[in-house]
């Protein structure tokens, strides 16, 4: 097993002819049981073509009642991507994942406010993050497949390279994956370490976790009391931005110290005090995972 | 994105929120010529720069006649403002707002910021205006009252009713109170605002609510569709590299140390910072040169890096995803030889084709010094520095009967494991 998707999802790509979405469908459906997985595109204004063989469809709910997929990756620009986050929630789909970086916070502030009044169903990934893969099964987004390997560890990261770091640390020191995801950098976004980290304890296939998080916000501290509480499982941590001055946004929309809050020392205190054993060497990551197995 | 107070304020007055009357200048004569068309006995001249705290560092000061408006704005222009936000060089002041005086009979603090627990605006008010809130949210907590804001029906009558009496706004002022908040939380909206602050609010002698400062911050993701508040962009108060890599499409932060870092990824990027921090260096920048950078982008980051002259070597760490290790090796090799690198140069690959980019280093004939993982390249780096630094001194001294490369083998080993034992110290 694994969390979120795995080699039986059915995926939709909003803004498939577009060049990133072309790119990145194609290294995609080429990882492992990819082929089979992706199933659908969406683009109005070409409904009725293919993509290599993909069939096109006009909108994400026709696409889905066609084709019975239940998982959905977004690559449309920046302005219309709310829009497109939207309309795969409304149709339903178990699983959004919103590769999209660059979205104005009003648009998402709109979204997820309209997600949770209507009490949708909808698992929403990102945006501006890197996807979800499931190793040796189903890849979606723009990480480099080759670098990981199936097995039993969990890996959550707002941060795209940061995430490939981890996993390439794991992989060379022969530790596989269950699942990896990345939630994204974006001040507002869909699933939060907390969530992520439930799926990754009730999955009977995942271990151990390694949870990557970095300045600004305060979703870790929050991860890591629900840790203490309710996890059955070890996870080890590392937070990103220890030098990063306060004020300055970090790259990451999300990365920024404000008001003297999400500190990369606080949150690693917080961690540390709720059983997650951190590193401030993220050389070591992959160590210091290969330490809380047994 | 940042503006200026006065910019601020022309947006509150389109959107309703009462301000003082003023106009901004660039001259002492048209600082003058200001407080004559304004009127009154009383005037306020302000250092426009976008930094906070301009009061205390001596940009704000309050005219009692037309010959102290000149001699106010005479000193404020062309000053060095120093202030806790600018850093120890100052900024220097190059605009000016000059206002009518207001009769303040308590100062309040207002602030709007997007909540990322809640995922809404976050309306902050608070009875101690004035002061660094910053310091009253550490010190009271309670003084400071929150409402966050549904983004379907706006900041209510109710709520913007109870949070002004909370923080003591005297009953027939209440109403005024409320439209400012309202008309306040309208403009944030509407302009894709992050921050919008008024520190004070005031009530004055005869009632009236005014918003006497003004600050706003934008979300650079939604500016495509303000052209208007883009054109308030006052590159003057901007870092001249930041502004440069933009250009380019790097993400470019200057900092304090020595040790200019190019990385691929803001997490990544702020791990390598970190990372050289852990053994002993301090990084001179951050840089994300993004998921795809090309060799025109590496050199144009080369040329950004070295500009600031504090650097006095260089790591590159990439992890190759969908940008491949060979392409970055090829665009280090041509920045390193179009910019004639001076300093030391460790670069740290992995990801896919990786060997490809180790070999084109190595057969560049440049003295790229390359590592395996991201402690080795830190370790390498600060050794780098540390090289440079004492050029002259005896452990180097003594070993110069020796070839050239072994030189520069040997001294790196013996630095390297001395910052071996100090990052184990730390630990």
């Amino acid at each position: 097993m694994s969390i979120l998707i795995n080699k039986d999802s059915r995926v939709i790509t909003q803004g498939i002819t577009g060049k990133t979405g072309q790119f990145h469908t194609r290294t995609s459906r080429d990882y492992a049981k990819g082929r089979a997985c992706y199933v659908a595109g969406v683009n109005p204004k070409k409904a009725g073509e293919d993509f290599e063989g993909i069939p096109i469809f006009g909108a994400v709910a026709e696409a889905k009642e066609k084709t019975g997929a239940n998982v959905s990756v977004i690559y449309v620009p920046p302005p219309f991507a709310a829009a497109a986050i939207w309309e795969a929630v409304e149709a339903d789909v178990e699983v959004v994942i919103c590769i999209t970086e660059g979205i104005p916070v009003r648009d998402m502030i709109e979204v997820r406010d309209r997600m949770r009044k209507q009490n949708r169903k909808s698992m929403l990934v990102g945006p501006n993050c890197p996807g979800v893969i499931t190793p040796g099964e189903l890849k979606i987004g723009i990480m480099p497949g080759h670098i990981h390997k199936k097995g039993r560890v969990g890996v959550v990261s707002r941060s795209g390279t940061l995430t490939y770091e981890a996993v390439g640390q794991l992989t060379e020191l022969g530790i596989g994956q269950s699942s990896a995801v990345g939630i994204g950098g974006d001040p507002v976004n869909g699933m939060k370490h907390v969530d992520v980290m439930k799926l990754f304890n009730d999955d009977p296939d995942t271990d151990a976790v390694v949870m990557i998080g970095e300045i600004g916000g305060s979703d870790e501290e929050t991860a890591a009391e629900w840790v203490k509480k309710n996890m059955k499982k070890p996870v080890v941590g590392f937070i990103a931005g220890v030098t990063a001055p306060p004020g300055k946004r970090m790259g990451h929309a999300g990365a920024i110290i404000s008001g003297g809050k999400g500190t990369a020392q606080e949150k690693l205190a917080v961690m540390e005090s709720c059983g997650i054993k951190v590193t401030r060497n993220p050389a070591e990551m992959g160590k210091l995972l290969k330490s809380v197995l047994k | 994105m940042k503006i200026h107070e006065y910019q601020g304020k022309e947006l509150f007055r389109k959107y309703g929120v009462a301000t003082p009357r003023g106009m901004p200048c660039f001259s002492a004569d048209e600082a003058v010529a200001a407080a004559q068309k304004l009127g009154g006995k009383v005037w306020v001249v302000k250092a426009q720069i976008h930094a906070g705290g301009r009061g205390k560092g001596g940009g704000v000061k309050v005219a009692k006649s037309l010959d102290e408006v000149r001699k106010f704005a005479s000193s404020i222009l062309g000053m060095q403002l120093k202030t806790h936000q600018t850093g120890p060089e100052g900024q220097k002041v190059r605009r000016l707002l000059v206002e009518e005086g207001a009769d303040i009979r308590k100062e309040l603090y207002v602030g709007m910021v997007v909540d990322r627990g809640t995922q809404r605006v976050c309306l902050m008010a608070s009875s101690e205006g004035g002061m660094d809130i910053e310091e009253v949210a550490a010190k009271t907590p309670k003084k400071i009252r929150k409402v966050f804001i549904d983004p379907a029906t706006g900041l209510t009558d109710g709520e913007a009713e109870e949070i002004s009496r909370q923080i003591g706004v005297p009953d027939a002022s209440v109403g005024q109170a409320r439209e400012l908040l309202q008309a306040l939380y309208k403009c944030f909206w509407e302009t894709d605002a992050s921050l919008a602050e008024i520190n004070p609010l005031i009530y004055t002698g005869d009632g009236r609510v005014l918003a006497l400062d003004s600050k706003m911050n934008f979300d650079d993701n939604a500016l495509f569709r303000h052209p208007d508040i883009v054109a308030m962009r006052d590159l003057d108060e901007e870092d001249p590299l930041e502004i440069e890599a933009s250009k380019y499409d790097l993400s470019y932060i200057s900092l304090d140390g020595e040790i200019g870092c190019m990385v691929n990824g803001a997490g990544l990027a702020m791990a390598t910072m970190d990372t050289i921090k852990l053994f002993g260096g301090e990084p001179a920048n951050f840089l994300d040169v993004g998921g795809g950078a090309t060799a025109e982008k590496v050199t144009a980051a080369f040329k950004i890096m070295l500009s600031n002259r504090k650097v006095k070597a260089i790591l590159v760490n990439i992890f190759g995803g969908i940008m491949k290790c060979d392409t970055i090796a090829e665009g280090v090799v041509a920045a390193a030889k179009e910019v004639k690198l001076a300093v030391p140069l460790v670069v740290r690959m992995k990801g896919t084709n990786e060997d490809l980019g180790k070999k084109i280093l190595k057969d560049s004939g440049l003295p790229i010094i390359s590592a395996d993982n991201m402690a080795d390249a830190a370790k390498k780096v600060v050794a780098g520095v540390k090289a440079k630094k004492k050029p002259a001194k005896k452990k180097v001294v003594r070993k110069k009967t020796k070839t050239k490369t072994g030189t520069k083998a040997k001294t790196k080993t013996k630095t390297k494991t001395k910052t071996k034992k100090a990052g184990r110290k730390k630990r």
